[in-house]
């Protein structure tokens, strides 16, 4: 089958993100100290939401950050620039604890600059990683710590996040041949 | 978008708007603790100055260094030009060293399209003669927009020494591009012959062009030109042509003064109006110099061949099939 096939509906991602804020107060006994940042595009929108639920469950807001990476990448040179993004950060990092928000976790080549380019903004005291979905294929000594789904995906497939402020709705679709799909 | 950055008349509406944009992000970095990021590491910018430029060339170089570039700068004076070498030999030796990308201020007119005809860096021309000077006219883009929503329709004016000014064309350039109506003000004797042709109106007229104005660029007066016999006077220039309070009370009240620098105070504008905190941008201008610079020497160096590539906006990196 190579047609697109939905892994996540809107119910599936909305209760992903719940599931995952709440293993973030569990984590973290609490939400005192922590901000949520997300990398352009789509974990800038995710985190905003993750954000949100952290406040509802522990009664307290929990400030949103937007980190563009472009800058940082590892690839610059290698093909057309990328599209630059602000980076809002509107708190300073030192003694946060900060969770990193993307949509895919794939080569980890991303949250590697992401990593960076916090550096330059101040020294959180920790730094944790959440995604909507792990594919697997890492290039990189990196996990997740809070993880929407696993995946399994073969390296020619494609994974598509649809997000409701970007898209108009939310889901998670696969496209390509899945035969040689291995779990990370 | 060309590899080179050498005429604001290469430029499409798209290609102008990405720079801005760009320059938006990147203007950022101006405010942060750590004023850098490490974008263009191992990458090497040459500042070629044949003509003596403050602003320009530290624009540049700042440019580059908040990119994390390294920068050499080269000016004519007290090199081995002044020993009689030229430009092409120039151009070659600094290929051998392996530089990535050379910017250039020439006095000759056309001098950046010979260079980039001799070597493989990326060339950005920061203005040659009487020509161009195309980063220039980006940075007045990046301001008048700070200012205005679109470019559609707006009426700007550029008053001034037209014929000999790199300013004036590449501006008329990149703005009638986007849309703007461009109005030239200038005696009769500082326009360039078949101006009718450049898209924009012409006056001889400030006063009658002034009230109708969202933006009046001053161009700043060469003292020689006068010496030369452009225009009898100083004074005379001034009372016709120069920016003082009594005109700046005809301007519509939103209406914005730009200069490019250097000023000459009292000639083409009054300090008066350089200084007015409602209507001068031109503090701005220089501002936004380093953060279009920087926009360009990334979508000029941060790809893997020419130009800008297709626009990759929010491509996820790597997700997608190969």
């Amino acid at each position: 089958m190579s047609g697109p096939a939905t892994v996540l509906d809107a119910a599936d991602v909305q209760r992903a993100l719940v599931r995952i804020a709440h293993e973030i107060v569990e984590r973290n006994k609490g939400t005192e100290g922590l901000v949520v940042v997300g990398i352009h595009t789509r974990g800038v929108p995710l985190a905003r939401r993750l954000a949100a639920k952290l406040g509802e469950i522990e009664g307290r807001q929990v400030p949103a950050g937007a980190l563009d990476v472009a800058m940082y990448r590892d690839d610059i040179g290698m093909r057309p620039p990328q599209a630059t993004h602000d980076t809002e950060l509107p708190f300073d990092l030192a003694g946060k604890v900060v969770v990193l928000v993307d949509d895919v976790l794939y080569t980890g080549r991303t949250v590697r600059a992401a990593l960076d380019a916090l550096t330059d903004f101040g020294r959180p005291r920790a730094i944790q990683l959440a995604v909507l979905v792990d594919r697997g294929h890492r290039e990189l000594p990196l996990r997740a710590d809070y993880v929407g789904k696993n995946l399994p995906t073969a390296p020619g497939q494609a994974v598509r996040v649809q997000l409701a402020e970007t898209d108009g709705d939310d889901g998670v679709v696969i496209e390509g041949p899945a035969e040689k799909a291995v779990a990370s | 978008m060309d590899k080179h950055l050498l005429s604001a008349g290469d430029l499409t509406a798209p290609d102008i708007t990405r720079v801005l944009d760009t320059a938006a992000h990147l203007a950022k970095v101006t405010d942060r603790a750590i004023k850098k990021v490490p974008t263009l590491r191992g990458r090497t910018v040459c500042n070629l100055f044949f003509e003596d430029s403050t602003r320009t060339r530290i624009s540049f170089e700042l440019a580059a260094k908040r990119l994390s570039a390294d920068v050499i700068n080269f000016s004519a004076k007290g090199s081995s030009v002044s020993k009689g070498e030229s430009l092409k030999d120039t151009a070659i030796t600094l290929e051998a060293m392996g530089v990535d990308a050379i910017v250039i201020r020439h006095g000759a007119s056309g001098a950046p399209w010979r260079l980039a005809e001799w070597v493989e860096a990326v060339v950005v021309n920061a203005g040659d003669g009487t020509h161009e000077h195309p980063t220039q006219a980006l940075l007045d883009l990046y301001t008048i927009r700070q200012r205005f929503p679109s470019f559609e329709g707006l009426k700007v004016a550029i008053v001034g020494d037209v014929l000999h000014s790199r300013v004036a064309r590449s501006n008329v350039l990149a703005l009638t591009t986007m849309g703007a109506e461009v109005t030239l003000v200038a005696p009769p004797t500082l326009l360039p012959a078949r101006v009718e042709t450049w898209g924009a109106a012409v006056s001889y007229d400030l006063d009658a062009v002034l009230p109708k104005q969202d933006v009046v660029m001053m161009l700043r007066v060469q003292l020689e030109r006068q010496r030369a016999g452009y225009f009898p006077s100083l004074r005379e220039y001034a009372r016709l042509y120069g920016l003082d309070g009594r005109r700046l009370d005809t301007m519509a009240d939103h209406a914005i003064v730009m200069h490019p620098g250097p000023m000459n105070r009292g000639v083409e504008i009054a300090a008066e109006v350089a200084d007015s905190l409602e209507r001068s941008v031109i503090a701005d201008q220089v501002a936004n110099g380093i953060s279009v610079r920087m926009a360009l020497l990334y979508l000029l160096l941060g790809g893997p061949t020419e130009g800008f590539g297709e626009p990759q906006r929010g491509a996820p990196m790597g997700r997608g099939a190969a």
